[in-house]
């Protein structure tokens, strides 16, 4: 133990390549998942402009469809799920009393491949086009004739991705089960670390079934198989089973997390307990139970029968019982309360109306004779996005403004913070909102244009001007990070008068966390020291050396080896004008340098132990007088 | 070195997997991505499923399976899923040579299993049972060719730790290893039970 400190310990951009610890994770994550965000944004703006007005020609049809499905991919897979998951990794160890995840070195790999497999699918625009099939990627247009190269980045893009999605799922269960302090029972668990739990189980369970998915796709498209190709045998609705077994438990990834956002920015803002804590875990855990006995509701127009529709049907309604319970929840938890309307608070208020619009019209398309009238409809476009903006961005916007001090340690200015609310909040549902009433009136959707004089020509306006209207809220969020970062006011351990362990330690933590693992005692551990008039928790262990993991490239340079297997598998037979590198390609050169680096990378893990490093007890005394 | 994995006196704890936390999450999230496994085969279980009577004009499955050879390879997978609990039972005892040795065999017969595997599907493609000849044969080789891969890469893990032992002997570091080696491979093997029952034997009784 003396040589604690022979490890080496970068600095500058080599400490962001190797760290493997989660609150940088969770910085990385949230920055990655906010510049795909972005990006996703821009694409939906050049959408709507296109859609303005009738016939007009600001983008092409080919590209229309390559936005449309970029812009689906990139919101969901390399915005929203990495936006969530910078929340789990910055918060959820803190609100466990754990001094970092189950697995730190996974936890990095898993970062590094979703950025390298984004990386790799946004690198479609520059080499002949981007998917230009719907991020569903429905068979047959998905395959060899009917679609571009693109769907190949599509499909081995995401394979990367979801490595390190599935790697995450994994981490954050053995987490919550191993790592929670003494008295964290599963029962005093804030609620945020329960959707993460279910949420991860849910990762667990249908991430490996879009793996497959895409594989058999890759197979079909790269290597003569014949999953999907009809005249071969192949079967199409195979495809639709596969992907939305996947898919719908995918959306419950997105919205469980956003769930528990709001019920600790609630809980924290009113100064109240969670109402009905335990209904709430309950209905948690029934919604990801639920989530996956309803995936064929994306296929009622297939034709598997008014059997297995009726089914279907009834299993999507049952949804609505636990997500009302939630709602309830959240209403009776500000019954009463005294309400402190900061930004985070005025999202989380907003959230419950709009997303409690999303959940009646999903009840609406969960009838299966009904559903033949919205479906492909801009009916089913308003739905889901109020479900996943009014639902998901509005928690994750609400967690950004609570959990902004904690991570970062400033506080996001309130003024500016107000004027995105209200550009967002008035934005979206005058985006969306008239979506709905579009599809009822016949818009089809994923249409690049439509003729005039069919009464959609204002809807299609006005739903453009409130998309600026995000676009400019989004803006403001920007500059009110770029401000706040510049010359923001320090922010104090506990800025909000919280409930939970994450803020009974400095803002933003040091690298340990805790300096000695907390006693927990109750729910809202840390609010239950503050009544009985304490300033900090009780510690449950003696001071002593900490031990740390150390930093590594690997996770890096494997998901680098996983980036150029992908490279090397899309274009391994492609006909290159370049003969050198037609030779490196066709050879499967760049396959197999990729496949080596990836494994050499693996065997060095696991032949190299990683000693750490510990934190002296004299150095911890240190930080503590400087703090 | 920390502290942890150093024992002074030459002994391990009688769990020496469970010893440290590092330890225990790792078998932990090994359960876990097992889980994620079994949805990764079921899901090509049900591709096969689907697709299995898509054989166009190539042979069936009756007519290519050939029991007795299959037969051999699951004994042969069997007996090596027997051998690697007996190499976590001379960790158990703190016996580094016998742990080896039971590895090493593991690895032995998981060499002779993909070898056969290999054979027999080079036998099927001069049959003209292949990968692209119909959906029969892309769900065939996808499922069967996943489990291969299962197998390949657990004969390189388990070298792995064959050769790291030498070096570095039983501690509550190698420990874990060994154990979750043997983890997947019994999980492999389970699958295999699976693809034997349901590809093999119902292939040649219902077509």
């Amino acid at each position: 133990m003396a040589n604690a400190h022979a490890v080496k310990r970068y600095r500058g951009i080599m400490d962001w390549l190797t760290t493997v610890d989660h609150k940088k994770i969770g910085k990385l994550y949230f920055g990655a998942g906010a510049f795909f965000f972005l990006l996703g944004g821009i694409e939906a703006l050049l959408m709507r402009i296109q859609l303005m007005y009738p016939m007009f020609d600001f983008v092409s049809g080919q590209t229309f469809n390559e936005l449309l499905t970029m812009h689906g991919t990139t919101m969901i897979f390399l915005a929203a799920m990495p936006l969530v998951f910078g929340f789990m990794n910055a918060v959820v160890p803190l609100q466990i009393g754990a001094r970092d995840v189950a697995f730190p070195f996974a936890n990095a790999l898993g970062f590094w491949t979703f950025f390298f497999g984004g990386l790799l699918l946004n690198l479609s625009w520059f080499t002949g086009g981007a998917p230009d099939v719907g991020w569903t990627a429905y068979v047959p247009l998905a395959t060899e004739p009917y679609s571009t190269r693109g769907v190949d980045y599509y499909s081995i893009g995401l394979q990367i991705a979801g490595i390190g999605t599935l790697l995450n799922g994994i981490n954050f269960l053995a987490t919550i089960i191993n790592m929670r302090a003494p008295g964290m029972s599963f029962m005093r668990m804030p609620l945020f670390t329960w959707t993460t739990f279910v949420t991860s189980a849910l990762i667990l369970f249908a991430f490996p079934a879009f793996g497959i998915g895409i594989m058999l796709l890759t197979f079909d498209r790269l290597f003569n198989a014949n999953f999907f190709d009809i005249a071969m045998g192949g079967n199409a609705v195979l495809w639709q089973h596969i992907f939305w077994i996947f898919g719908h438990p995918e959306v419950y990834i997105l919205i469980l997390p956003a769930f528990g956002i709001i019920s600790e920015v609630v809980s924290t803002f009113s100064r109240k307990r969670l109402f009905g804590y335990s209904s709430m875990v309950f209905a948690t855990a029934l919604i990801g139970f639920l989530g996956f006995m309803v995936w064929a509701h994306h296929m009622f127009t297939v034709g598997l029968g008014p059997v297995a529709n009726a089914l279907f049907g009834v299993a999507t309604m049952l949804i609505a019982i636990p997500t009302g319970i939630k709602v309830f929840n959240w209403i009776f938890t500000m019954w009463g309360g005294k309400i402190r309307f900061t930004t985070a608070m005025t999202f989380a208020a907003a959230f419950i109306p709009s997303f409690v619009m999303g959940g009646v019209t999903g009840v609406m398309l969960a009838v299966p004779p009904a559903d033949f009238q919205y479906h492909d409809t801009y009916f089913v476009v308003g739905h889901f996005h109020y479900t996943i903006v009014g639902g998901v961005v509005f928690g994750l916007l609400a967690g950004t403004f609570y959990w902004w001090p904690k991570m970062f340690g400033k506080k996001l200015n309130e003024k500016l913070g107000q004027i995105t609310f209200w550009t967002f909040f008035v934005g979206f549902h005058l985006t969306f909102f008239i979506q709905h009433f579009l599809g009822l009136w016949g818009m089809p959707r994923r249409v690049y244009t439509y003729l005039e004089g069919q009464g959609w020509d204002l809807p299609n306006y006005v739903s453009t001007i409130g998309a600026f209207l995000m676009a400019i809220s989004t803006v403001v969020l920007l500059i009110n990070v770029v401000i706040t970062t510049i010359k923001g006011e320090k922010a104090e351990a506990d800025p909000w008068d919280g409930r939970t362990l994450e803020w009974s330690i400095a803002s933003p933590p040091p690298e340990y966390n805790f300096k000695q693992i907390p006693l927990v005692r109750g729910l809202d551990a840390f609010w239950k020291e503050k009544m009985e008039g304490k300033k900090e928790m009780t510690p449950a262990e003696p001071l002593q050396p900490i031990h740390m993991p150390g930093p590594s490239i690997l996770p890096f340079m494997m998901s680098l080896g996983l980036f150029i297997l992908g490279y090397g598998i899309i274009y391994h037979r492609y006909e290159f004008d370049n003969a050198f590198l037609g030779m490196l390609f066709n050879s499967k050169f760049v396959a197999i340098l990729g496949a080596v680096i990836f494994f050499g990378c693996m065997a060095l893990r696991s032949l190299f132990d990683d000693p750490g490093y510990h934190i002296e007890v004299e150095e911890l005394q240190e930080k503590e007088v400087r703090a | 070195m920390s502290q942890a994995n150093v024992h002074s006196n030459g002994q391990l704890p009688p769990q020496p997997e469970r010893a440290t936390l590092e330890g225990r999450n790792k078998i932990t999230g090994f359960w876990l991505f097992l889980g994620g496994e079994t949805v990764l085969f079921g899901t090509l279980f049900g591709a096969y499923f689907t697709l299995r009577n898509q054989t166009l004009n190539g042979p069936t499955p009756q007519e290519l399976f050939e029991l007795p050879l299959i037969a051999l390879a699951t004994l042969i997978l069997l007996t090596s899923s027997l051998f690697s609990v007996f190499a976590v039972q001379a960790m158990h005892r703190n016996d580094l040579g016998k742990t080896r040795m039971w590895l090493g065999l593991t690895v032995l017969l998981g060499l002779s299993f993909l070898a056969l595997e290999i054979y027999e599907f080079v036998h099927y493609v001069s049959l003209g049972h292949k990968f692209h000849s119909s959906a029969f044969g892309s769900s065939f080789y996808a499922l069967v060719g996943f489990h291969g891969a299962h197998v390949a890469f657990g004969i390189g893990w388990l070298t792995l730790i064959f050769l790291q032992l030498k070096r570095k002997g039983l501690t509550t570091v190698t420990a874990p290893k060994v154990y979750l080696a043997s983890l997947y491979w019994h999980y492999v093997d389970v699958i295999w039970v699976f693809i034997f029952s349901l590809v093999y034997l119902l292939g040649k009784v219902a077509g």
